[in-house]
């Protein structure tokens, strides 16, 4: 047995409280020192990656103690294959938002600190098994985010930060109060235990047995969902992210987009699917509508802004409701589709894909946005550019690159994780599916009107003089552009690490 | 297996490492950029030779034709995995020498046509790129693959649209381009991953268990769908939709047109020989998914719903671009409608016809197409960006070689009878047309489309390249404006170099032979693509009323010439403004012809008004209905704050207050009795004995 996971965990919790105690005078030690502790973390979920048993696919770097035994409370962590997804796509995310905000003058040591612990709370969140400091994480990621937007953001940050800690804070107090529920009838916290009880079916009785109430178990998943559907977000429990994306500072945005909208639908997917696959089912169909409306009502309102940042924020919305139809259609029950397990894994393995992607992607857009605005001073409309390909032409390339994977191009990694989602979800629930691809046109409509006018046309004399990148902001961008295409040609370097997870959840919610 | 089957990726890739070579070094490399692009294509062209070569050795026999696939794993799911790789068979080889070699000429071509443009590195960047696309198109054999370089096709064409995206006509086009084709895309996204829940596999052919093989079209022909359409038929219509939007098709054909703001090489080389002709070699290459289950009617063709459905769209495009070409003035827009009643008519072919007849017409007209873009691209580059035929005329004189070859090119499109090679692809499909079972009307349609075409081709060359030169005239009447300078006589019309008029010499070349091959004596091409022996038959050229169509075919081509060469040869206009004669004859039909039947008017009313509806709703939504309701729960939440606030201060304070003053009061009333003062102690000991001594006096008595 080892600590790896724990350690991985403490890096950037310490490294936080070194860099909060270095005070504001040391501007640059503070940011080195952030960017190191971070890199640790990033060598460390690297080292974690290459040592993970992809053939067996099972929870791996196992550690185990008893907590609290009186309350069912163990310490308990361990990762399989989506759990180190996430893990490495936070640890490639937090240096990239580190450099991004190196410009921050303001309390940079409370910014980092700020940073870095968020960090802590999203890998504890996405290795943690039992309930209890599962729930520790997941709240501690969310304060961190609340100061980030509440006294680094912009003009509206105020109104912002409290609108996102209230919506948040309700969907989690649902989520615990589901938990409570959980463990008063079934007397554990343990997720795996949990998901063993309601694959043999007992979960739904011991409910009903502890409350005497038939739809108890109903009213529990819809409290957890409740705390999920928030974070992801599903519409129409939404309308915090656009106003917090934008408000937040972009590096903050970066982060936000990239890993903390993954912790809702690892919830869902480490926990929901597992835990309630029964009530999922007995919902399903309107699940399903759910999905499909976030898909496409996101990217229709996202064609509608006027703000770039808020335009990639609905857009974030509606590539993450390609997530949700996935996981929805996955747990359905049909009758007469040809291989039903292997189009569920296909749509599985879609949305794994389709997280570490547009974590990859969304997060180099708002990197991106945060290079243009250091350069305008802020203004970011869609309307206040013109032409400007002409004077910052390495800055259109990149950033059209990683417009077109967000599109979903092919040969760019958001190809493959859709097509799969589509290839997995047509056979299980074909409307759905036809439908939602309306939001891949929509997004292709909206992503090329942002190029054509902002890039396109003749040159807004306002940027004539415009700087292109540096060399040092290329290589910052460098390495998700590289691995943009790396992934939309060898999917397998991900999906070879996932696939077997997926073939156990597939199994898991296969009764 | 041969080495040029396992090898068939270098033709695709060469180019793509040219693309990435040339997008990493920087600007002024010009000969380095030109090079390679043309090296790559070159390559490419001498491994199309070897491919086609092998197809040829083991042609014929009863094993119908060569085929050989290569198959490698690329990524797995559900613990399988799933293999995409290439074939090599007669289809992919004609279509590998025809895109690798026209591809070669229009870049040899660009090296005159852009020498002057900054951008010079990243256009051949871009074509190069498109190249690989276009021949990962071609030699795939996995749906997937194909849908991969179809878009990354897709994405060049965009990016060569707006190459000059400074203007914004050409930033639009370029959007609506990608869009447009995108909504097909869809559809073809949709028959694929229907076509793999059906079938299991996306590999066209693989010994047997391939989703284009007997034995996944018997199984797909079982299943049906809504309206008890089998599942075939369904997944062949929703494929088409892709090839809908990538060949121009009604209704889908509005980008193509606007896609002329692209440099002319680019619309040559995209919008006429290769990437729509893309979409006919999609239903070319699912053919036998379109064709399964058919009624073999009673010439051995296939008729299916899904062939009749390509049949009808094909000759409705024909016929709609056709008449539409006829009251353009822009020399690119003319030959962009006719590039769209040419994909119509091919699509026609494969639906009356089969493969053969459909592919004919896609390689001939590739190549005349192409020559007559570049030929107008000469012309454009000639009479200094001029793109408006009514400002033409008398090229021919500046001109010569350009005129020759394009002359050529018009004579081909037109079908004039016999020595260009238009005639016999464009007869076979008549001829296919005439003998469908279904119905006669394609057939007339396509008639027509053919008058239509001779008509405005002639019109054409008869305003660019005869009467005399009235480009001057413009300057000369508003010569004191800023175009004075253009009146020197450095600036009539003049010879493009030789860098651009040998390829076209060489494309007219094959604008005249390629009709050799498919002549109903000689049907070489079609034997070769059905892998059948070909057969030398002077007899076959009047058997079966052949001969009568073709002198019938002949009659059309020649009216249109002669109304043409009667209506715009003979009367010359004089000046650029004058009216069109065909304008002042009708002019309401003109009027609508000349606006394109409004279509891009209809759409811009209902689909991009809706689009526009649909986004301005879901905000509102997202502002008012959803926010809205967060709005109202706040709200909610802060007025039982308030509630509760005052309840708490005026009844459960209330009490509270009250209970405090009383204590309050009787603390008070206490706290006055211990002042502290001794004389009131004092006092009230000396009252409270005197009370007491009262008391023990009296109170015993009591």
């Amino acid at each position: 047995m080892n600590h790896w996971l724990t350690i991985l965990t403490l890096v950037p919790f310490l490294g936080g409280i070194l860099v909060a105690g270095l005070g504001s005078e040391r501007k640059n030690l503070v940011r080195s020192l952030s960017l190191a502790t971070s890199l640790l973390g990033l060598g460390g979920a690297a080292c974690m990656w290459l040592h993970f048993n992809a053939a067996e696919g099972g929870l791996q770097f196992v550690e185990k103690f008893a907590w609290v035994p009186s309350l069912g409370i163990d310490y308990y962590l361990g990762v399989d294959g989506l759990g180190a997804l996430m893990v490495l796509l936070t640890a490639m995310v937090t240096p990239l938002a580190i450099l991004a905000s190196w410009n921050v003058e303001d309390r940079p040591h409370v910014f980092h600190a700020l940073v870095l612990w968020l960090q802590a709370g999203l890998f504890g969140t996405f290795t943690a098994l039992n309930f209890f400091h599962w729930f520790l994480f997941w709240e501690l990621g969310l304060i961190p985010a609340f100061f980030l937007i509440k006294l680094w953001g912009g003009p509206r940050r105020g109104p912002a930060a409290t609108q996102f800690f209230i919506y948040t804070m309700v969907g989690s107090v649902a989520l615990l109060l589901s938990f409570i529920a959980l463990r008063l009838a079934t007397g554990s916290f343990d997720f795996i235990e949990l998901a063993g009880l309601a694959k043999s079916g007992v979960l739904t009785a011991k409910l009903q047995a502890a409350f005497g109430w038939k739809n108890i178990a109903l009213i529990v998943f819809f409290g957890a969902f409740l705390g999920f559907a928030v974070k992801v977000p599903v519409i129409p429990f939404h309308t915090w992210l656009p106003a917090a994306y934008s408000e937040a500072p972009s590096p903050v945005t970066m982060l936000l987009t990239g890993v903390m909208s993954k912790m809702g639908v690892y919830g869902f997917l480490r926990i929901l699917l597992p835990i309630f696959p029964d009530q999922i089912r007995q919902v399903l169909t309107p699940l399903l509508w759910l999905a499909v409306a976030t898909i496409v009502l996101s990217a229709c309102a996202a064609f509608a802004q006027k703000d770039l940042k808020r335009m990639l924020a609905y857009s974030s919305i509606n590539h993450l409701g390609y997530c949700l139809l996935a996981m929805f259609a996955a747990t359905a029950v049909v009758t007469g589709v040809n291989h039903s397990d292997l189009q569920k894994a296909a749509a599985l393995d879609g949305a794994l894909l389709q997280m570490f992607n547009h974590g990859l992607t969304a997060s180099a857009l708002f990197l991106f946005l945060s290079l243009l605005e250091k350069r305008t001073g802020g203004l970011r409309g869609l309307d206040d550019f013109g032409g400007i390909r002409k004077v910052v032409p390495v800055f259109t390339g990149l950033m059209g690159i990683s417009l077109f994977s967000s599109l979903g191009l092919p040969g760019l990694n958001g190809f493959v994780g859709e097509f799969l989602i589509f290839k997995g979800v047509f056979p299980l629930a074909p409307w759905a599916a036809a439908i939602s691809t309306i939001g891949i046109l929509v997004t292709a409509i909206f992503l090329l009107t942002l190029i054509q006018r902002v890039f396109c046309g003749p040159l807004n004399e306002r940027w004539a003089k415009l700087p292109d990148l540096t060399t040092a902001e290329r290589l910052l961008v460098l390495p998700s552009i590289a691995l943009m295409f790396v992934l939309g040609i060898w999917p397998q370097f991900i999906l070879g690490v996932v696939d077997a997870t997926v073939v156990k959840l597939v199994q898991q919610l296969n009764f | 297996m041969i080495w040029i089957v396992k090898n068939l990726w270098l033709i695709p890739a060469l180019p793509l490492v040219a693309a990435g070579i040339i997008s990493v070094n920087k600007q002024p490399k010009r000969k380095l950029a030109a090079s390679l692009a043309i090296g790559s294509m070159a390559v490419g062209f001498l491994l199309s030779l070897c491919a086609f070569a092998a197809t040829l050795g083991h042609g014929g026999g009863e094993h119908g034709a060569f085929r050989e696939v290569f198959s490698f794993p690329w990524l797995q799911f559900g613990g399988q995995w799933m293999s995409i790789g290439w074939v090599l068979d007669p289809l992919t080889a004609v279509m590998l020498m025809m895109v690798t070699f026209v591809g070669m000429l229009i870049f040899i071509f660009s090296v005159g046509y852009m020498a002057h443009d900054v951008n010079f590195m990243r256009f051949f960047c871009f074509l190069a790129l498109f190249a690989s696309g276009m021949l990962g198109v071609v030699i795939a054999n996995n749906l997937l693959l194909l849908f991969i370089s179809w878009e990354i096709v897709g994405l060049t064409s965009y990016l060569l649209i707006g190459f000059w995206y400074h203007k914004p006509s050409a930033a639009a086009a370029a959007k609506k381009a990608f869009i447009t084709t995108r909504i097909g895309d869809l559809g073809l996204l949709i028959g694929m991953v229907w076509l793999y829940a059906e079938t299991g596999t996306l590999n066209f052919y693989e010994g047997g268990k391939g989703c284009l093989e007997s034995g996944a079209l018997a199984q797909m022909l079982t299943h049906a769908t809504i309206g008890g359409m089998a599942v075939s038929t369904a997944i062949g219509l929703l494929i088409f939709l892709g090839a809908v939007g990538k060949s121009g098709q009604l209704p889908l054909h509005v980008w193509l047109p606007d896609a002329m703001e692209g440099p002319t090489p680019v619309s040559a080389l995209i919008h006429a020989a290769t990437m729509v002709a893309a979409g006919v070699f999609l239903v070319a290459r699912v053919y036998p998914l379109m064709a399964a289950g058919a009624l073999v009617g009673e010439h051995g063709v296939p008729v299916t719903t899904s062939l009749t459905i390509v049949t009808w769209i094909g000759a409705l495009t024909a016929i709609f671009a056709a008449s539409i070409a006829v009251a353009q003035n822009d020399i690119k827009r003319i030959l962009a409608y006719s590039t769209v009643s040419q994909l119509g008519y091919m699509m026609m072919g494969l639906g009356v016809g089969g493969v053969a007849v459909g592919m004919f017409h896609l390689i001939t007209h590739a190549f005349f197409k192409a020559l007559l873009f570049l030929g107008s691209a000469s012309v454009i580059h000639g009479c200094h960006e001029e793109q408006d035929i009514r400002r033409m005329g008398g090229i021919k004189k500046y001109m010569p070689i350009t005129f020759a070859v394009y002359a050529v090119g018009m004579l081909a499109l037109a079908g004039f009878p016999l020595f260009f090679s238009g005639f016999w692809s464009k007869d076979e499909i008549l001829h296919a047309a005439h003998g469908w079972s279904v119905s006669q009307v394609p057939f007339y349609l396509g008639c027509a489309g053919a008058l239509f075409t001779a008509f405005y081709m002639t019109r054409q060359v008869a305003l660019v390249f005869f009467g005399s030169y009235r480009g001057h005239q413009e300057e000369s009447s508003q010569g004191h404006s800023a175009h004075s300078h253009t009146s020197s006589p450095g600036h009539d019309p003049h010879e493009s170099p030789a860098v651009m008029t040998v390829p076209l010499v060489i494309l007219a070349g094959f604008a005249i032979l390629l009709g050799v091959i498919g002549t109903p004596a000689w049907p070489w091409f079609e034997t070769y693509l059905n892998g059948h022996h070909v057969e030398f038959d002077l007899g076959k050229l009047t058997a079966g009323g052949t001969l009568t169509l073709m002198v019938s075919s002949s009659l059309i081509v020649f009216t249109g010439l002669g109304l043409g060469v009667w209506l715009y040869g003979k009367r010359q206009r004089k000046t650029a403004g004058e009216q069109d004669v065909l304008e002042a004859f009708q002019p309401a039909i003109f009027k609508v012809l000349q606006n394109k039947y409004y279509i891009d008017e209809l759409y811009e009313v209902t689909v991009i008004r809706f689009n526009a509806f649909a986004a301005w709703l879901c905000d509102f939504a997202d502002k008012w209905i959803f926010g809205g309701a967060v709005l109202v729960v706040s709200y909610l939440t802060l007025g039982f704050a308030w509630l509760y606030r005052l309840t708490d201060e005026y009844f459960v304070n209330l009490g509270f207050d009250a209970g405090c003053d009383s204590i309050r009061g009787g603390g008070g009333f206490l706290s006055k009795l211990h002042a502290g003062r001794v004389q009131t102690y004092l006092r009230i000991i000396g009252v409270a004995l005197v009370a007491l001594i009262l008391f023990l006096i009296w109170g015993r008595k009591a």
